[in-house]
């Protein structure tokens, strides 16, 4: 990644303006020089007010806004959280992403070249997950009135022909497992906040899960009864959320959850609870008991699935509540948190 | 996670479990002093592992439940000045002041800053010339020696705009507010290990001594908590009461001479008012004469009136030992993390909090 801005060229300017975003020639020439001539495609080079297309059979449609910061962070950007993100959302459904909006909300003064780098990880995730950029938008606000950049996509995709994903279809003994290791995302983040840096090898785990899902799906179908990917609220929130929609209940292991010794490190000391700490590429699937071997080791053998675990079971007791049996033995209740994690005095 | 994982290990949780179900025989009332060792207690499941005539009570030593209300209407007063960044460590952040929060004041408009150490704070009124930088300077004696060096070091650079809203509370005066009680019920403490790591025990032994009770400086993890717990019951068993340290990987009899150096250069030990307890003679600390232009009270001439905390809260009665959180005719209605009446609801270390977030009805 290089972040040099290089020296400004005869009339360009080196950070976008108000102007950028008036709808005449600077708005023009932005989109122009640096959106459609990298992203460029059948729908796009249209330049049209939408995208047209055909789908035929189920879809999923999703949205989700990125407001992350700082935009770059170690093992990612705003842009790849961007596509992964929606690509993510839509994979929970069982559907693969086809068709993805795009649209930015800049805050005047972001520098042109960070502009373009995070466009280049947009141009590299899409790619990577196989999905088109067919439509979006570009506004900027005054300085003060927004954090440099805000990205928002929508995503549509066609549903699995053997997903029935729903949480209505869990019942008691159902297997509770996780594809990765937990935290690293929010931890990365974290890490290189301004206030807070503190030293530390650990990455965002943000990739793409379609893949995961597909392959998935194409062996287990109807046995995959629950998919969520544990971003903001993590882990414990996901299964709250679970727990509270069936009114069943869901026993987890300490011992079982796949932890990096360095994600865990900066959590004690920050005095941060994993379990609540965002996560960027990784998912929680609900299975039938019958097949959580096989597809515990299915997930084993795909990429981004190598840490995967079998974290736990859904119960008939403790009906809405997580429980987490301690590492001791002990047990104690795993609640939605009440706000937002704040870094403990002592 | 060395030093940790060890104190972790559930084959010698299981030892000491099983040492102490040989040893109790009779009921005994214990008290952990930090809020860190009871939310410890609550997350690990202990509580209902230990030997039932065992009753753990929880102590006052968490420092963002025994900030009084008082402290936080200056803290929100100081962040909504204009032109002051106020620097506070997280915990303080949800806290409810008479009126409002410092997240309310934050979102609000204010420019509240999350920081991990004072030190950073100094450099921010470094780098914000025509900035006034308050920083947040609460806790037990664990974070005083920090605090005290941001003092020192602004000094020495001769930074001018910088300041402390000081609110440190200490250790052996609430224990001895406690015992003094009339109606005490504590039989023995796990006295507070990182407090111990700066100041040492001795100052534990006249306690120990007047009040006839054992008190055993203990550490955070679990191995460390039923260790604890075993060598303070143990000594009740025995009729003895003495100052013990399981914690001695980390405390040191004698404390830490640099971190206290640094206390008494720049603080003096004052009166304090207590969250739920009332006013502690000689039980804080306050910014010394010599430094007064870093204390921010002073700074900023700072009178406000003095509020009462809500008084369905029952904090002071948990804090001293005397109820537990589930007793309380609030807890889990009309106090909640979301919208708390008091201190120990909200704080990561607070005893109602660590009650509703790990044990409502496992």
């Amino acid at each position: 990644m290089n972040l040099n801005c290089p020296l400004p060229t005869n009339g360009v300017s080196r950070i976008i303006t108000l102007g950028h975003g008036s709808g005449g020639l600077l708005t023009h020439q932005l989109l122009q020089t640096e959106v459609f001539d990298l992203l460029h495609n059948d729908w796009l080079d249209q330049q049209h007010d939408g995208a047209t297309f055909s789908l035929n059979g189920k879809v999923a449609f999703s949205t989700d806004s990125y407001v992350v910061s700082p935009l770059f962070f170690p093992g990612g950007n705003i842009g790849d959280l961007a596509i992964n993100g929606t690509v993510n959302d839509l994979a929970m459904c069982g559907a693969m992403a086809r068709y993805l909006s795009l649209s930015f909300i800049i805050e005047e003064g972001l520098e042109l070249c960070l502009f373009r780098e995070v466009l280049r990880h947009i141009k590299a995730a899409a790619q990577a997950a196989g999905v088109a950029i067919v439509t979006g938008d570009t506004k900027v606000v005054e300085r003060g009135k927004g954090d440099q950049l805000f990205i928002n996509t929508s995503g549509i995709g066609h549903i699995h022909p053997r997903a029935q994903i729903h949480h209505n279809r869990i019942v008691p003994g159902d297997v509770v497992i996780v594809s990765g290791e937990i935290a690293a995302h929010g931890m990365a983040i974290m890490s290189v906040r301004k206030g807070l840096e503190f030293e530390t090898e650990v990455c965002s785990d943000t990739r793409p899960l379609h893949e995961m899902v597909g392959k998935l799906l194409d062996c287990f179908g109807e046995q995959v009864k629950f998919l969520r990917d544990p971003t903001r609220g993590g882990l414990a929130s996901v299964l709250n959320e679970m727990t509270e929609a069936t009114k069943l209940g869901v026993m987890m292991e300490e011992n079982s959850l796949p932890l990096n010794e360095q994600v865990a490190a900066a959590c004690e000391m920050l005095g941060l609870d994993p379990l609540y700490v965002a996560n960027e590429g990784i998912m929680v699937a609900i299975v039938s008991e019958a097949v959580a071997p096989t597809v515990l080791g299915a997930l084993k053998g795909m990429k981004g699935g190598e840490q995967a675990a079998i974290i736990g079971r859904v119960t008939k007791e403790h009906a809405g509540k997580v429980v987490l049996e301690s590492r001791i033995g002990g047990h104690r209740v795993v609640n939605f948190l009440p706000g937002e994690q704040l870094p403990r005095i002592c | 996670m060395k030093y940790i994982s060890e104190y972790r290990d559930p084959q010698l949780v299981k030892k000491y479990l099983h040492e102490l179900f040989r040893v109790t025989t009779r009921p005994w009332t214990l008290m952990e002093i930090c809020g860190g060792q009871t939310h410890s207690l609550v997350k690990n499941g202990l509580l209902d592992m230990l030997p039932p005539q065992i009753n753990m009570v929880h102590g006052p030593g968490c420092p963002v439940c025994v900030t009084s209300v008082s402290v936080l209407d200056e803290a929100l007063w100081l962040a909504q000045q204009p032109d002051v960044i106020f620097c506070s460590f997280g915990d303080m952040l949800r806290v409810p002041g008479s009126s409002q929060s410092l997240l309310h004041a934050k979102a609000a408009g204010a420019d509240v800053r999350i920081l991990y150490s004072p030190l950073e704070a100094v450099q921010l009124a470094v780098d914000n010339p025509t900035k006034e930088v308050v920083f947040f300077a609460v806790g037990f004696e664990t974070t005083a020696p920090a605090n005290a060096l941001s003092v020192v070091q602004a000094a020495a650079r001769g930074v001018t705009n910088y300041s402390i809203l000081a609110s440190h509370v200490l250790v052996p005066p609430a224990m001895e507010a406690i015992l003094g009680d009339p109606d005490n019920l504590i039989d023995g403490f796990l006295a507070a290990g990182h407090v111990c790591t700066i100041m040492g025990t001795t100052e534990y032994d006249p306690i120990a001594a007047k009040y006839k009770v054992p008190i055993v400086v203990t550490g955070f993890e679990p191995a460390d908590l039923l260790q604890g717990i075993l060598m303070t019951v143990t000594q009740l068993e025995k009729g003895t009461y003495k100052v013990e340290n399981q914690y001695a990987r980390m405390v040191a009899r004698e404390g830490n001479a640099m971190a206290m150096k640094a206390i008494h250069e720049v603080f003096d030990v004052s009166d304090r008012m207590w969250r739920g307890i009332g006013s502690i003679p000689e039980s804080g600390y306050e910014v010394k004469a010599a430094y007064s232009q870093y204390n921010a009270r002073l700074k900023f001439n700072i009178q406000l009136p003095v509020r009462e905390e809500d008084p369905d809260c029952i904090s002071g009665d948990i804090m001293r030992g005397h109820k537990k959180p589930v007793q309380c005719p609030a807890f889990g209605n009309r106090c909640k993390p979301e919208h708390p009446l008091g201190a120990p609801m909200v704080s990561s270390e607070g005893a109602c909090a660590a009650y509703y977030q790990y044990k409502s009805s496992v």
